[in-house]
């Protein structure tokens, strides 16, 4: 695991100390809050609708067990005892009060983690693979370039006021776990016909409102290159960025008004002037880097109790069969530990879950935990004879729930519950979906399926990629939730597309049935998924099961 | 013809708690929606607001929100106005937890 340089240290630490002051200058009054609040934001404390908001960067997904204890006692002490994991592998807290904040930037800074950049228009938070380092179709562990990302652009004096925030993500596997068409800047590894590994860089991508698939702009890139490439492509992003219009300052829409070969053009010119001012420095670093994302020393121990124990206990088997992932060592496994046990709220864990996980990982996977984008946590590392005990301790501890992948594995995000920005809640949503079917006992026979609900238009729920998407508005003074189909966040990107008019807080329920029924009544057989079967079909039979035969009637 | 002005209240955030607070007519700040002072004329709202917003060491974010008249005090009209009297709904926190009874 990556530890801190003295550099890291005392910049987060002199970062600490600042904020300290400026929070005692706000008090005291010698801040307005006009000139406190961009210190504030840059520090990840927003003020929400019912209180303060600490968003805490956890770089691409990766925490350590200590990490882990560390922020459960954040929970215990500054909040109400439990954290919130985003899809952006951060965490926040819900209630800290704004003279405690310090003190938790200290109590995070002693395990070398900050909130610094998880807010404003700046490089935020480089997410990952949340299976990156132990994925059976893995090329190479992207984490090394996913830190050496974090390190460039933490504090970068030159791309701290971009025209927007700037979100990168990566993966190093053929599989896109970490829905890298929907970033500003997503990197792909590939393999190029002699075999080398190198990035697709694609740019562009993004939800929010006017969602955009990335495009490639650069098929390979040579891995030494990553660096001057990426800031290449922020630099061209900085100087044609739009700062006349907030909705049009992303680079999806510098790509959309500029063209894709005009940016390509510019961005390899740039590149060109760049790329030597890199005299290897960076490749020295990485080498370093490198270093402390070594793979773990895998046991070399029997599976055979695995497997009697996969076919002796039923429960165990329906958690292995959703929960656990191919890892590249055939004696391992991956395992989703599951932060939706129905009717909970999608990505909260108490604090003693949290210690359970830490736990957990140190017992039996080399100490290595993950976030997902999709709001549960990974233990990337348990040989297979360790999964019962693991299983055990998991349902003990009510994170045992066997549904990652299924319809209740739902992504939701904090919306009118928590949100300032929100335009209607999402947690509640996720909650009865999950109970319903729970209820109807129909998930395991649906199969995969990804629901996604977003409380307003900034999509953080990441709903247009969802195979079913539920977007929360304000109608007219009323909560209404339109529906989207067909959207998917992985190397098959698409956005879904809207089915017609929204409903009511209580009808999508209903409306969620509907749709789920249509599909079991057209699937030809089981092994049919839910997206395909809308790939196949089109959206109609959808839309007639929603609105009647006549695909016109308000639902609303 | 002027619109009909709908009444406000005015709301805010307490600045170091973070947490839901409404203005009274006697100058106080309440967690209590029903408190609040209610505001009927649009002009006079406007004053209340500039009151609000010079206390910069209590509160953050003073704005004037959509209420009516009830048997106990103003009540939020905005379902958005509604939660920040309570708190939010997957568990018992904030008002709802710190003021039940
Ligand atoms: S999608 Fe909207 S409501 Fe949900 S967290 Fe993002 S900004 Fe808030």
């Amino acid at each position: 695991m990556y530890s801190y340089s003295d550099f890291d240290e005392d910049f987060v630490r002199s970062r600490v100390a600042q904020f300290t002051a400026q929070v005692e200058r706000r008090l005291d009054g010698s801040l307005t809050e006009e000139e406190f609040r961009p210190l504030r934001l840059m520090n990840g404390l927003y003020l929400q609708l019912h209180a303060y908001m600490l968003r805490i960067a956890i770089p691409y997904g990766t925490l350590s067990p200590r990490q882990m204890r560390q922020l459960a006692l954040i929970a215990d002490t500054w909040d109400k005892g439990y954290g919130h994991f985003t899809t952006r592998q951060n965490i926040q807290f819900n209630w800290p009060v704004l003279t405690d904040v310090p003190a938790i930037l200290g109590a995070l800074a002693d395990v070398e983690m900050h909130a610094i950049q998880t807010s404003g228009n700046c490089v935020r938070n480089v997410t990952a693979d949340h299976f990156a380092g132990a994925a059976a179709d893995e090329i190479e562990d992207p984490r090394p370039y996913a830190e050496l990302l974090r390190q460039w652009s933490t504090d970068h004096p030159e791309f701290q006021f971009l025209p927007r925030k700037f979100k990168i993500a990566i993966t190093g596997a053929p599989n896109d776990r970490a829905v890298t068409r929907a970033h500003d800047i997503g990197l792909r590894m590939h393999k190029n016909a002699k075999g080398e590994p190198g990035f697709e860089v694609m740019i562009g991508g993004g939800l929010g409102r006017t969602p955009m698939v990335g495009r490639t702009v650069r098929d390979f890139l040579p891995l030494g290159d990553l660096l001057p490439y990426v800031e290449a492509v922020l630099s061209v992003y900085n100087t044609l960025g739009r700062r006349d219009n907030k909705y049009k300052a992303r680079i999806k829409i510098t790509v959309h008004e500029t063209g894709l070969d005009e940016m390509r053009t510019m961005i390899e010119t740039r590149f060109a002037e760049v790329r030597p001012l890199f005299a290897g420095n960076d490749q020295a670093l990485l080498h370093d880097i490198r270093a402390a994302f070594a793979p773990p020393a895998f046991r070399n121990a029997p599976i055979d109790a695995y497997h009697a124990f996969y076919k002796a206990d039923p429960a165990f088997r329906a958690w292995a069969d959703t929960n656990l992932a191919q890892h590249r060592n055939d004696q391992y496994a991956i395992v989703t530990v599951s932060i939706k046990a129905h009717g909970e709220t999608p990505g909260d864990a108490t604090s003693n879950q949290m210690r359970v996980l830490a736990d957990l990982a140190e017992t039996f996977g080399h100490s290595d935990l993950r976030i997902s984008h999709e709001q549960n946590v990974i233990l990337p590392h348990v040989h297979k004879s360790d999964l019962p005990a693991v299983h055990a301790a998991l349902v003990q501890a009510g994170l045992g729930t066997a549904n990652v992948g299924l319809l209740s594995d739902i992504i939701a995000c904090p919306g009118m519950d928590y949100c300032a920005l929100a335009t209607a809640r999402s947690i509640p949503i996720a909650q009865e979906i999950a109970l319903r079917f729970k209820e109807l006992d129909l998930e395991h026979e649906v199969g995969p399926m990804k629901i996604k609900i977003s409380g307003c238009i900034n999509a953080c729920g990441h709903h247009h990629v969802g195979h079913i998407g539920i977007l929360g508005l304000d109608r007219a003074g009323v909560e209404n939730y339109q529906i989207t189909l067909g959207g998917d966040g992985t190397e098959t990107a698409a956005i879904g597309e809207k089915m017609g008019p929204g409903f009511a807080y209580d009808q999508v329920v209903p409306a969620i049935e509907r749709l789920v029924n249509t599909y079991l009544g057209l699937r030809h057989e089981a092994s049919e998924t839910f997206l395909m079967a809308v790939r196949r079909v089109g959206l109609d039979p959808f839309k007639t099961a929603l609105y009647g035969s006549e695909g016109t009637q308000d639902a609303a | 013809m002027s619109r009909l002005f709908v009444p406000k209240v005015v709301t805010a955030n307490r600045l170091r708690e973070g947490d839901v607070v409404y203005q009274t007519a006697d100058n106080r700040w309440t967690p209590f929606h029903h408190e609040a002072e209610l505001l009927g004329d649009e002009a006079h709202a406007q004053l209340r607001l500039l009151h609000a917003a010079a206390q910069k060491l209590i509160i953050v974010g003073a704005y004037l929100a959509d209420a009516k008249a009830g048997p106990n005090g103003p009540e939020p009209t905005h379902f958005r106005e509604e939660f920040r009297t309570r708190g939010p709904s997957n568990y018992n926190h904030g008002k709802q937890a710190d003021f039940a009874n």
